[in-house]
């Protein structure tokens, strides 16, 4: 039996949930409706609950249908509870009976597998932790539940969030929705492969370079990093903790305002938590783009970028431009240096972060060396897949004595250089525009053998969390059948801006409507 | 090469992590690419320039020195691999 195979818990069906499920209903509306489930959103599906054409129980049975329907082509799943799905479902309708729904209430989603989840697996896609049970939940689990939303289960990942493909899964690739011999993106593969297969209405990831935004440009859906502090990271796993970040990843921006609405605010139990107001994001979707300053770093349009994504972006600019946008030229110089300065600092961070995984207190444990020193070697040599070696090891070297001033302190440095020139061009522009990704998916495999050829997968979304500003990735066209991801960056909290822009262009454009056909 | 052999096996001793000796020669060659990238960062002057640990202005938070309830003991000793009653069992520490 494969790894995977011992969290798959298949669906259950509806045995149990009779009283709930009108079973002639249900197979009514899900020939008429299973089409559009692969295109259903968070809004649309509030839509159907708030006007009872489809109960939580029934929309959550479906969307268990279409898991177990495309989820062996995709992988896009670790862990499916079909049963606590089912559960919270009914509560869900009970509650939208009463009256005291909200945004999310009844509405099934995935949640990346680094995010705990009490009682339920949480395996960051890791054999060190295969078998760890969360004894709580994160604020993000919690804050949603308390929504009424409905868990599905756990997404696929690169190990620890290292990686730009996830093919670093320590239990199977997750694989493009639009092409399944093309890579996902990552860290956030599952979230983004379940969202854009219809095996989920919207899930939630996390990006410490690039991880929700990238998987969603690769996998033609909306991701949305937040500023740095903004939604609580209490309870995700950590790797890097000055980049790491959670956000949405939905089918449009409507969607991606309402689950950020749910999801952020201060939070006693991060203490880099921002203190700041919370607003109900869905009110910045105004339509109205009239002088705002769009900047376009030229540093992003450089050689290695393939020329078509090129053209589909620029093509999008003037889309911005022609609804009353004012575009110029930006300039962000030390733009490639972010490479370094984060596989500098992100590796150094995950050094420390990931000495917790011993094999005493919980995760892995090797068990076949004669003293204890040994042990915890072979255990972290046999729980460890080979890219969190490799990073561990390169933020053990950074951090090493000699050679701590060549290389973490001046990253930290450099750092500080790539925060002031986004604070500086911010004073100009509302917002920039650049390409999430220099390319379209990739082929499985293509980039496997080189670290270095797959970490400039990431290169235009580092900067956002070096600079720890917001950014979202939204569809922007497409490539030989591949979709196409166009950045928006704003100052920290800029979140409102971000979504104003973003949904002005879906606007007037049909992109987020594609969905792949799987 | 940057990097020496030696110096591979040294990290992964700090690291407290086992490599087979082909483990350890596939790290060396791509570990030293990493690093051949990261020279670029010498062109830039950063004498004067402060350093950005974290990206947001938050500083230490304090809180209030109450108790507050917390996991049961019997759920939190649930994840441990090795266990006799409720002690952590850990293998001998000294030789």
């Amino acid at each position: 039996m494969s790894m995977v195979d011992r969290h798959w818990i298949l669906p259950v069906g509806v045995i149990g949930f009779e009283e709930s499920l009108n079973f002639q209903h249900y197979k009514e509306i899900r020939d008429m409706v299973l089409s559009d489930i692969i295109a259903l959103t968070v809004h649309g599906a509030r839509d159907l609950l708030d006007r009872r054409e489809i109960s939580s129980v029934e929309l959550t049975q479906m969307a268990l249908d279409r898991i177990q329907d495309v989820d062996i082509k995709t992988k896009a799943f670790v862990t499916v509870t079909s049963q606590e799905a089912l559960n919270q479902a009914v509560a869900a309708d009970v509650r939208i009976a009463s009256g005291k729904g909200s945004f999310l209430t009844g509405i099934p989603m995935q949640l990346k597998d680094n995010i705990c989840t009490k009682g339920i697996p949480t395996t960051c896609s890791s054999k060190m932790l295969e078998n760890f049970i969360p004894t709580y939940d994160a604020t993000v689990t919690r804050k949603l539940y308390d929504e009424g939303a409905v868990l599905l289960g756990k997404g696929n990942m690169d190990e620890f969030a290292m990686g730009s493909s996830t093919e670093n899964s320590a239990f199977s690739p997750t694989r493009n929705p639009w092409n399944l011999d093309k890579v996902p993106g990552g860290s956030s593969g599952g979230p983004a492969a379940s969202v854009s297969a219809g095996e989920s209405i919207y899930a939630i990831g996390s990006d410490t370079g690039g991880s929700i935004r990238q998987p969603a440009s690769l996998c033609g859906v909306v991701g949305f990093k937040p500023t740095y502090g903004l939604v609580s990271r209490y309870g995700l796993v950590a790797f890097a903790s000055s980049l790491d970040q959670i956000g949405p990843l939905t089918k449009d921006v409507t969607d991606s305002a309402m689950v950020l609405s749910a999801i952020a605010g201060y939070d006693p139990l991060d203490s880099t938590s921002l203190n700041s107001p919370k607003p109900d994001y869905t009110k910045s979707l105004t339509g109205d783009i009239k002088g705002i300053r769009i900047g376009v770093p030229k540093e992003y349009f450089v050689e290695g970028i393939d020329p078509d994504v090129e053209k589909e972006i620029h093509r999008s600019i003037e889309i911005l431009e022609s609804l009353g946008a004012i575009v110029s030229e930006a300039s962000l110089p030390h733009t490639s240096y972010a490479l370094s300065v984060y596989y500098i600092i992100a590796p150094s961070e995950a050094s420390a972060n990931l000495a917790r995984y011993d094999g005493v207190k919980y995760g892995y444990a090797a068990n076949s060396e004669a003293n204890m020193w040994d042990d915890l070697e072979r255990t972290r040599q046999e729980g460890f897949g080979p890219e969190v070696k490799r990073r561990i090891l390169l933020g053990a070297y950074a951090l090493s004595a000699g050679y701590y001033d060549a290389y973490y302190l001046k990253a930290q440095k450099v750092r500080t250089l790539i925060r002031q020139e986004f604070e500086s061009e911010f004073k100009k522009f509302d917002v920039l525009i650049t390409p999430t990704s220099p390319s379209v998916a990739f082929n499985l495999g293509e980039k496997t053998t080189d670290p270095l050829k797959m970490y400039l997968n990431d290169i235009f979304t580092m900067p956002a969390n070096i600079a720890g500003i917001p950014g979202i990735s939204i569809p922007a066209g497409i490539v030989n059948g591949l979709p196409v991801g166009l950045q928006i960056l704003a100052k920290p909290l800029g979140e409102e801006i971000i979504l104003r822009v973003a949904h002005a262009f879906e606007q007037a454009t049909e992109w987020h409507k594609i969905r792949p056909e799987i | 090469m940057p990097l020496t052999l030696e110096e591979v096996r040294h990290i992964a001793t700090l690291a407290r992590i086992r490599m087979s000796d082909t483990e350890a020669e596939s790290m060396l060659g791509q570990l030293s690419t990493i690093l051949q990238q990261f020279e670029e960062l010498k062109q830039l002057d950063t004498k004067d320039i402060p350093v950005t640990a974290h990206s947001s202005d938050v500083d230490t938070v304090m809180r209030d020195d109450k108790v507050s309830n917390s996991c049961k003991k019997e759920q939190l000793l649930s994840n441990v691999p090795d266990r006799e009653g409720d002690f952590i069992k850990v293998k001998a520490v000294l030789e």
